[in-house]
């Protein structure tokens, strides 16, 4: 084959049903020889943040949004139905019993596919978040440019 | 339909029969023939996709009370 077909995802959402869209269709396309992108922004960082925590961010509103907005993958809610935690807890169970795999268990996947993982800097930047708050998987931080660069070669683009 | 290697994706949903074609398609020698087993129905619109989009050429679907079988020849690297 040439060149890859391309596709990119901007992941502006951190709700578990639309992170779990967004790597159903990205580890799908790499198994399908397509070079994959996935931006992260805003609420979509959580998605990638570490599930340890840490994160050390300068200034009160700073330290309280990223206390108050924990994220990591296992702390993703749904985006209707949580009750609480409830409902989310009841939906992880319903994926574990049909031996689904869990958004921590896709991000590894995808990465090991070859998969490339980016955070947007702005909202790193407005948010208070380095690359240290970041899991290893994840390759870079960028702007829109970038994200402009590979959407315009891409031939599928999805925000999610 | 004869096969030279099989894959079990029985219980398994979108996208996990996919995935696991496209790494196991990696042990086959060029002009051997996959057979892929699930229950997912999806396999079967899915994988005629997949062998397009990858070059890999679809033999065709056999199912039997509940349990799909798809063959994919492989014919490219």
């Amino acid at each position: 084959m040439a060149e890859k077909e391309k596709l990119t995802i901007v992941m502006f959402s951190g709700n578990l049903d639309q992170a779990l869209a967004g790597f159903i269709i990205a580890t799908t396309a790499a198994s399908m020889g397509m070079a994959v992108s996935i931006f992260f922004t805003f609420w979509g960082l959580n998605i990638i943040k570490k599930n340890e925590g840490g994160i050390k961010s300068q200034g009160l509103m700073r330290k309280m949004l990223n206390f108050m907005n924990r994220g990591g993958s296992k702390r993703l809610k749904l985006s209707r139905f949580n009750m609480l935690g409830l409902g989310t807890a009841m939906m992880k169970r319903l994926m574990k019993e049909a031996n689904y795999p869990s958004i921590d268990e896709f991000i590894t996947m995808a990465h090991q596919m070859g998969v490339k993982l980016i955070a947007c800097t702005t909202t790193c930047g407005i948010m208070g978040l380095e690359e240290g708050s970041f899991r290893s998987e994840v390759e870079s931080l960028a702007g829109a440019a970038y994200f402009l660069g590979e959407a315009r070669e891409s031939k599928t683009t999805l925000f999610i | 339909m004869k096969a030279d290697q099989s894959l079990d994706c029985v219980g398994l949903y979108c996208p996990m029969p996919i995935v696991k074609t496209a790494e196991k398609i990696k042990e086959l020698k060029p002009g051997e023939v996959l057979e892929v087993v699930a229950d997912d129905k999806g396999i079967m619109q899915d994988m005629p996709a997949w062998c397009q989009a990858t070059g890999q050429e679809f033999l065709g679907t056999e199912e039997k009370g509940g349990e799909i079988k798809v063959y994919v020849k492989k014919t490219r690297q």
